[in-house]
């Protein structure tokens, strides 16, 4: 239950101008959901390396990990995350290294995407982050007031169970526990009791048997029970869904220069020609998804 | 072979009735062949589920000292609403009377309640179908519940109300909406709420305009504006998830959470809902304290707890276990005279007798109490039956503070989780006691 | 504009809602005709909800839920879309939408009525008591869901499942219907329907453009209003 938002832009103008804009969505959102925020940017990245968002708690020594890394590794810290960036072939042994360092972890992975998440209030957690000052083509947020999984920072939006890919839901799953067994067979483990890891599981389980993004969202509609409005990234993507019913509120904005997604009006009405913008909400049980490879 | 030897008689096995299939169940299978309708009735549960009775106080002797009954101070006052509202609402005994609505019941019968209500100092409250003049006029404190139906809702009512109660569910069916059958939709019930007489009402399981925590908290910030902030708002729940509920209720801007267990009755719901949706009232109530107390809000926001009260050690033991009030809905139609021995061959002509009935929805009550019947509600005379419903509010409140001073305590809201143990271990389990001369309490776990 | 007119302007950038409520809540009865216009709601909740006083507020720009909730005898402007359950509960007045409206767009409203210019989201007019509702443009699924009383017109499309459920409410709709709801079915047009859509235009301020015939009407079979086990899979 909680605020999402997302924002894909089209004006390569604007890309410097990207956490700005998602910053002031996120922080109108503050009411929705005052436990917990999060965010995924997909910024700048280079073919034949990979990103990995590490969280560690308040204090933790990112340049003395780096250091052990290796020098063909860069650590940029923001507060209790840093973004590795390696050669993408040493992902495994990095991964590995990671995983015997005792309270870090990985949050995401990917090219491009970069990942932040943290219990409170979000427009600090934005702030914390300095998501005003990130740039990047596309991102998605979240405010959380948690349902019946944990305050921790495990439990915040977004999440991700692939490379570049990440989810933001608003609503809730009845039928969360089956699929997550579903999904623990077919090999892609839910690490948290939250059922939006759930959705974020299922697509990507649905994109590793090579379904685009789009028809991920659609299968969707026939194997998730329950009330939700998902906001997703990819590498190169972003998509939206509502179940059936669509009780989740959700406002979608596009102009030539951007495609926005807010929960309410209110976290669209900042945007730079909002007045002039084609502003709807997405019809109940159709996949929206806008995609920079194709355009 | 001799002609005269006679072989002894094969010993017959007794007739035997099955478990599984006893006579109740294969009426209710007979029924629903014939008629192709699930079993809609009135009351909460009544298969027997752990209950206070399993509970029993640790009266004080030598190591705590009791207080002298009838002469030292043991307060009974509750407020309620003491989080937003600019007019909280001051009680002077802990039990309340829960929603029931003009429709289930009958004009008098609503009456009845409200002067019942007021002359102990208490509060009644509205239900699906509106407020009325009976009820307003009646009851020193009332509050106004906000259903999914939203039948009869109006700002003049809402702001004559002294609470409002955002009803999320009901004990007796959470989840579920309702059904009130044509019977009782009279042209007086037609109007207020909108409907053409004598059609079966529907009612939804969803308010129409928000949907989860998120939503509500912008729903109560609007009735908020609406009442310019001065009336308590209660979010009320049937027991489920409690902890959950309870939580988001806190999280969404509730003054008062009010959560309804399964014994919680309903006038007119599938039997199968009743009886197979919903946790006992026992089992709720330590988790929703716990929602409270993991929030820091523990007595900031109210609790009110219903569904199966019945006398003032029931009271006692829902705030030992942490609420600060508890509201009663069957009780009360009892003590106006509801299921009344007096009336059996009446309810035996209905198919029922005295102490079963539970047709409510169907307009026939002879006790002249759930009926839009006119020549039916003239039978209840809203002043002895106000009478008595003071009197047995007067009982309750006074059992439960012989109870609270035996305990050594000079208010009830004094008394603790810690002065009661359990009969069984269901009991024990579900309130997070010991078990009686024990220290275990089975079913704890680290989360809980 | 007549002259006696009191004005008021608040900027919701500096005041808060409660403020503008509060000053909008002290309207009694019989106080002079009064024009408030607002400035900066965007998107902000409750915005002149629960006003009883014959007096204009006009808002310059987009609102977010519940905008004139409950409102009675006052006309409410919205120059901009608005948010969820614009309207809810409303017993009188008008509220006008010059933009979209979202879900639940004049939820259980009782009376008064409610235009919409652009189209509104899903659960239009759900549950509503009697309430008109113009929608210039279309309506989402589930619109008129439970409705009881009161009339719906939609110069465009409506959604999946129209009406279902329906009690008594009268719908009108020019353009498609994505599907009919349990229990709602098309409905011969009689004189006293277009008499009532002429009305429902004139109050929407499209007097003479539109022609009533273009309209087909919908209402309740009435097979759903006593349980029978043959409908239960509407149920």
């Amino acid at each position: 239950m909680c605020g999402i938002v997302g924002l894909f832009l089209k004006d390569k103008a604007l890309e410097p101008k990207l956490g700005e804009m998602l910053s002031g969505m996120l922080d109108v959102m503050c009411d929705r959901g005052p436990d917990s925020a999060g965010f995924a940017v997909y910024g700048s990245g280079e073919s034949g390396k990979i990103k990995l968002t590490l969280r560690a708690p308040e204090g933790f020594d990112f340049a003395a990990l780096g250091k052990t890394l290796g020098d063909d590794v860069t650590v940029s810290v923001r507060g209790t995350h840093a973004v590795v960036s390696a050669p993408a072939a040493r992902e495994a042994e990095i991964r590995a290294i990671v995983a015997k360092t005792k309270d870090v972890a990985v949050v995401g992975a990917g090219q491009r995407m970069e990942l932040f998440k943290e219990v409170g209030l979000p427009s600090e957690v934005a702030e914390r982050f300095e998501l005003s000052k990130m740039t990047g083509t596309h991102g998605i947020g979240h405010t959380r007031m948690a349902t019946e999984s944990a305050v921790t920072t495990n439990g915040a939006h977004p999440f991700s169970t692939g490379a570049d890919q990440c989810l933001v839901h608003n609503g809730s799953l009845s039928n969360h526990r089956s699929v997550r067994r579903d999904l623990d067979r077919a090999g892609v483990p839910v690490q948290t009791d939250n059922d939006s890891e759930v959705a974020a599981g299922y697509l990507t389980w649905r994109m590793n048997q090579g379904r685009t993004l789009g028809e991920a969202l659609e299968d969707s509609l026939d194997d998730l029970d329950g009330f939700y409005t998902f906001v997703v990234g990819t590498e190169t993507g972003f998509g939206v869904i509502r179940d059936p019913i669509a009780c989740k509120p959700a406002v979608m904005a596009e102009t030539d220069q951007y495609v926005a997604f807010g929960s309410e009006y209110r976290a669209l009405a900042g945007l730079p020609g909002i007045e002039n913008a084609k502003v709807w909400e997405p019809e109940p049980a159709k996949a929206y998804f806008w995609d920079r490879a194709a355009a | 072979m001799n002609e005269h030897f006679k072989a002894p008689p094969i010993p017959a096995t007794l007739p035997r009735e099955s478990a599984t299939f006893d006579a109740y169940t294969m009426s209710e299978i007979r029924r629903a062949a014939a008629t192709g309708i699930y079993d809609i009735r009135g009351a909460g549960a009544k298969r027997k589920v752990p209950h206070f009775d399993d509970l029993l106080f640790l009266g004080a002797s030598i190591s705590r000292y009791p207080l002298e009954g009838y002469r030292e101070k043991c307060g009974t006052d509750v407020v309620l609403g003491t989080r937003f509202a600019k007019k909280p609402i001051e009680l002077k005994t802990p039990v309340t009377i829960a929603g029931m609505s003009f429709g289930s019941l009958s004009g008098p019968a609503k009456e009845a309640l409200g002067r019942g209500a007021s002359a102990m100092g208490t509060s009644t409250t509205t239900g699906d179908g509106g407020m009325t003049q009976e009820e307003r006029g009646h009851s020193k404190t009332l509050v106004y519940q906000y259903l999914p139906s939203r039948y009869g809702m109006n700002p003049d009512d809402i702001r004559k109300a002294d609470a409002i109660e955002v009803v999320v569910g009901q004990g007796a069916k959470p989840g579920g909406g309702g059904m009130l059958l044509g019977q009782k939709i009279s042209k007086r019930v037609a109007q207020m709420r909108n409907l053409p007489e004598g059609i079966d009402q529907r009612s939804a399981c969803r308010h129409p305009d928000w949907t989860g925590p998120d939503d509500l908290e912008i729903k109560i910030e609007e009735l908020r504006e609406i009442t310019d902030w001065e009336k308590p708002i209660y979010v009320k729940v049937g027991a489920a998830r409690p902890y959950y509920d309870t939580a988001l209720a806190v999280k969404a801007g509730a003054d008062v959470v009010v959560v309804d267990g399964m014994q919680g009755g309903t006038a007119a719901t599938q039997e199968v809902f009743i009886e197979h949706v919903g946790i006992p009232t026992l089992a709720a109530i330590r988790n929703a304290v716990r929602a409270l107390q993991d929030l820091g809000m523990h007595r900031k926001v109210q609790l009110i707890v219903s569904g199966g009260i019945r006398n003032g050690a029931d009271v006692a033991k829902a705030l030992a276990l942490g609420a600060d009030a508890v509201a009663i809905g069957t009780a009360a139609l009892i003590a106006l005279g509801d299921n009344d021995p007096a009336l059996d061959e009446e309810y035996r002509a209905l198919g029922s007798r005295a102490g079963a009935y539970d047709d409510w929805h169907e307009g026939r009550d002879p006790a002249g109490i759930t009926t839009q019947d006119p020549e039916l509600m003239k039978r209840l005379d809203p002043v002895k039956a106000g009478r008595r419903l003071a009197n047995f509010l007067a009982v309750m409140t006074l059992e439960a503070q012989t109870i609270a001073r035996a305990c050594g305590k000079s208010h009830v809201h004094n008394l603790e989780p810690e002065d009661l143990v359990a009969l069984t271990i269901e009991a024990a389990a579900m309130a997070q006691v010991p078990i009686a001369g024990t220290d275990w309490v089975p079913g704890l776990t680290g989360r809980f | 504009m007549n002259a006696n007119v009191e004005s008021h302007a608040i900027d919701l950038a500096g005041s808060s809602v409660r403020e503008l409520n509060s000053a909008l809540h002290a309207l009694k009865e019989g106080s002079n005709a009064s024009l408030w216009r607002i400035a900066n709601p965007r998107g902000l909740h409750a915005i002149a909800a629960g006003v009883d006083a014959p007096v204009t507020v006009e808002i310059d720009g987009p609102v977010g839920y519940y905008c004139g909730g409950m409102n009675k005898q006052a006309t409410i402007i919205v120059r901009g879309s608005a948010g969820v359950g614009v309207g809810e509960n409303m017993m009188s007045g008008l509220i006008h939408v010059e933009g979209d409206a979202s879900q639940a767009a004049g939820a259980t409203a009782h009376g008064g009525t409610l235009v919409i210019e652009g189209n509104a989201a899903a659960r239009c007019g759900i549950s509503m008591k009697g309430v008109d509702i113009v929608v210039k443009g279309s309506v989402g699924h589930m619109s008129a869901f439970m409705a009881q009383s009161g009339s719906m017109v939609v110069f465009g499309d409506a959604g999946e499942a129209l009406g279902d459920s329906i009690y008594e409410a009268r719908l009108y709709v020019r353009g498609s219907v994505a599907s009919l709801g349990a229990d709602c079915i098309e409905k011969e047009m009689r004189d006293e329907h277009r008499q009532e859509l002429f009305e429902r235009f004139k109050s929407a301020g499209v007097n003479g453009q539109i022609d009533p015939s273009e309209f087909k009407r919908y209402g309740s079979g009435r097979t759903l209003y006593h349980f029978h086990v043959d409908n239960a899979s509407a149920y």
